[in-house]
């Protein structure tokens, strides 16, 4: 996706991040799903899959994931709100709150985890 | 402010259905001058060939928007000071429409959606009857006054991404045409518009991008009457009327 | 489905999921304590009729909105359509879902 001059205002960026985030997390979930599968018969396996968030650079992509989650939530809420409520002019505000509550809240997970 | 002196770069788009490219022009900037005063100097000095539309001059017509520096704009009120970059000016036709000869596009299907989007008016009265009172402060009345003062020149159809994605969907300008209407008291053709409005073209391919409500020079907000039509759409489904 | 009740339902999936996406993002940034291991993970939720229903609730949602908006990703941006656009689609519904409940059951029973 080229960002074309048309392209380079807020709420479209917005979007870009809302799709990017979604096709994100839909390629996590499997891997997710199978990590818990392991809980069945193989817990050695799992715990030592889990081991590996010990490591810095997996805990930043833990932050990466819980920053999707976050902005995928809030931003989902967003277009909900938009779509379902009455209109409101300050959708720009809103879009830049949802980014910054959820970078607030995956820095909040990094601080818990580390 | 500008000095006669000054030379504008300006590159416009030449060629037709089959293809075209973009070719220099070197224009004396003036005070004042718009981005459709820079065409039509072109064309009277340099190139007399060169196709493009215009009528009013004044933004009320809707007939002169083009693509400068790939952002849509009604040409004859937008002024080379604000889009200028650099001394230099890139013109290009609208784009999500075909081209039929340099900076003249063809609307054809653009006006085509705005009759698929039931964009048509349905009265219930004849010359006859007497004209039906409507309340000026009515909050329909209000919401069909927000939709309405649209100069159908496409910079929003031009503007919408998931237009070019998905090139079967009816578009912001006609959306917002339907949104109007809905609003319109008078109008009875409302089941045929909101099958019109929800069928696979219709409001919820929509993304919200806000392109369109970004670049309208009517200040409209066709992103706000979409949304509209949605809950419209939802509420007519749970009720089993669409 | 009409491409209108795709959308209706990915809207309506995505309610279901807000205030249970909100409750796991709070169980990680406070539940979860001194790194992750099975054991911690189980004792929460082995047994639990609450959990259970949670994230079951969740994986039908999920793989129902994710296998919507991957459909219009691909309509969009790969020119996927017709036959085609709906065997992937379903393909992503029925792998999340499946992979999904042996999760949940993984982590409950």
């Amino acid at each position: 996706m080229i960002i074309k001059p048309h392209r380079g205002q807020p709420l479209w960026i917005a979007f870009l991040l809302h799709r990017i985030s979604g096709l994100g997390l839909a390629i996590f979930l499997p891997f997710h799903f199978y990590l818990l599968g392991l809980a069945l018969e193989q817990t050695e396996t799992m715990d030592g899959l889990l081991r590996w968030s010990d490591y810095p650079l997996v805990k930043f992509a833990e932050f990466g994931l819980v920053f999707l989650l976050a902005v995928h939530l809030f931003g989902g809420l967003r277009l909900l709100a938009l779509e379902f409520l009455p209109w409101s002019n300050r959708q720009k505000t809103l879009a830049a709150s949802a980014v910054a509550i959820s970078f607030l809240l995956a820095l909040g997970f990094l601080m818990r985890a580390v | 402010m500008q000095e006669s002196t000054d030379i504008l770069e300006v590159g416009v788009w030449r060629g037709d259905v089959t293809g075209g490219q973009l070719v220099s022009y070197q224009v004396p900037r003036q005070s004042s001058q718009t981005i459709l005063d820079v065409v039509t100097w072109i064309q009277r000095e340099l190139d007399p060939g060169l196709s493009y539309r215009f009528s009013c001059r004044v933004g009320m017509c809707g007939s002169c928007a083009m693509m400068v520096n790939g952002i849509p704009r009604w040409t004859c009120r937008t002024h080379v000071q604000k889009v200028v970059q650099d001394n230099r000016l890139t013109i290009e036709p609208m784009r999500n429409m075909p081209v039929i000869k340099d900076l003249v596009s063809n609307m054809d299907e653009f006006f085509a959606k705005w009759k698929l989007a039931e964009g048509q008016f349905h009265g219930r009265k004849t010359r006859y009857d007497p004209i039906e009172p409507l309340l000026p402060d009515s909050p329909r009345r209000l919401a069909a006054s927000a939709a309405i003062e649209c100069i159908n020149c496409g910079i929003c159809y031009a503007s919408c991404d998931v237009v070019s994605w998905n090139p079967a969907y009816l578009g912001p300008a006609a959306l917002n045409r339907a949104w109007s209407l809905v609003n319109d008291e008078r109008d009875i053709g409302q089941q045929s518009r909101l099958n019109a409005i929800a069928a696979d073209a219709g409001c919820h391919n929509c993304h919200s991008h806000a392109n369109c409500a970004t670049y309208c020079p009517n200040e409209l907000n066709p992103t706000a009457s979409i949304a509209g039509l949605k809950r419209l759409a939802a509420r007519a489904a749970f009720a089993g009327k669409i | 489905m009409s491409g209108f009740r795709l959308y209706l339902l990915q809207r309506i999936t995505a309610m279901i999921m807000a205030p249970l996406v909100i409750l796991h993002l709070g169980v990680m940034i406070f539940a979860i304590q001194g790194g992750l291991d099975s054991a911690e993970i189980l004792s929460r939720t082995q047994g639990s009729f609450f959990w259970g229903t949670s994230y079951g609730l969740f994986v039908l949602a999920v793989s129902i909105h994710a296998a919507i908006g991957i459909r219009v990703v691909l309509f969009e941006w790969a020119s996927f359509r017709g036959v085609l656009l709906n065997i992937i689609s379903w393909l992503v519904f029925v792998v999340l879902i499946t992979m999904g409940a042996r999760a949940v059951y993984a982590v409950v029973a």
